[in-house]
């Protein structure tokens, strides 16, 4: 009962903040529900049993994800674009489409047999820091090294880019 | 009880509103929070699954799920300073030329 309210009122926050994070016009705001809808997200893996990416989710992404884009956000000052608005018939066509993905996903889902109770208690706790990182490191090394080289590239590649060009640096 | 059809709906419907939102919105910043906020349904759907299903394996793909995130929103970023350097909007309706 208390795992079904704890549910449902976080789904409506993480429905809500999704939308506001689409609908208000200021990409501050915007932002600033994202950073909300994360959360919510973070509290959906405790809530599953995940501390660990839980904790990860809220520091990097929450944190410094979002730091960083409302730091360009700002920089910028780019919290509302100017200029045309474009193609008109692109928002009904967005919606109808974005209504038909959701009411397709949704009916797939709900059509299969899903009555899968939680797998009762696993044997080690599942979200354990050192399970997972004992996993990465065995089995899942390869992925792990791959994902370091592709930080390394996207440093790289950050740096470069905004390196002021015509500074012969 | 909260089954795991239940989870997925949720992100699916999460998955929906950014794709929707990403469709809609004209200012590129928030085009890149659309595409977080799909990534982040697609994050609560592996960790759901991991849960139900008893693997682990589901947490470890958000987590290189989160990886591949920041090091795309680091590159994503830098590209909108870059472009903003140059042509001062991110509406992404003015930036459809391919010439600088």
């Amino acid at each position: 009962m208390g795992e079904w309210i704890a549910f449902l009122v976080l789904a409506a926050v993480a429905i809500a903040t999704a939308l506001g994070t689409v609908a208000v016009r200021n990409a501050v705001h915007s932002a600033l529900f994202l950073v909300l809808n994360l959360l919510t997200v973070a509290a959906f893996y405790l809530l599953l049993n995940a501390p660990f990416v839980a904790m990860v989710q809220i520091a990097v992404y929450a944190g410094a994800v979002m730091v960083l884009f409302l730091f360009v956000i700002m920089m910028l000052g780019a919290e509302r674009v100017s200029g045309a608005p474009g193609m008109r018939w692109q928002i009904p066509l967005a919606l109808a489409w974005g209504g038909i993905l959701i009411g397709g996903i949704l009916f797939a889902f709900l059509q299969a047999p899903m009555e899968l109770p939680p797998a009762g208690s696993p044997p080690a706790p599942l979200g354990d820091p050192a399970a997972i990182g004992g996993r990465l490191l065995t089995t899942h090394a390869l992925p792990f090294e791959v994902t370091s080289v592709l930080l390394l590239i996207a440093m790289v590649g950050v740096v470069v880019l905004a390196r002021h060009h015509g500074s012969g640096g | 009880m909260v089954t795991l059809a239940h989870y997925l709906a949720l992100s699916a419907l999460l998955f929906g509103i950014g794709a929707v939102g990403f469709l809609v919105r004209r200012n590129a910043l928030i085009l890149f929070m659309c595409v977080e906020l799909m990534l982040n349904a697609a994050g609560l759907a592996f960790v759901a699954a991991s849960r139900y299903r008893g693997l682990l394996e589901g947490q470890l793909a958000v987590f290189f799920v989160l990886v591949v995130a920041a090091a795309e929103v680091a590159v994503g970023l830098a590209l909108m300073v870059a472009i903003f350097r140059t042509k001062q909007t991110t509406n992404v309706d003015d930036l459809s030329s391919l010439r600088g």
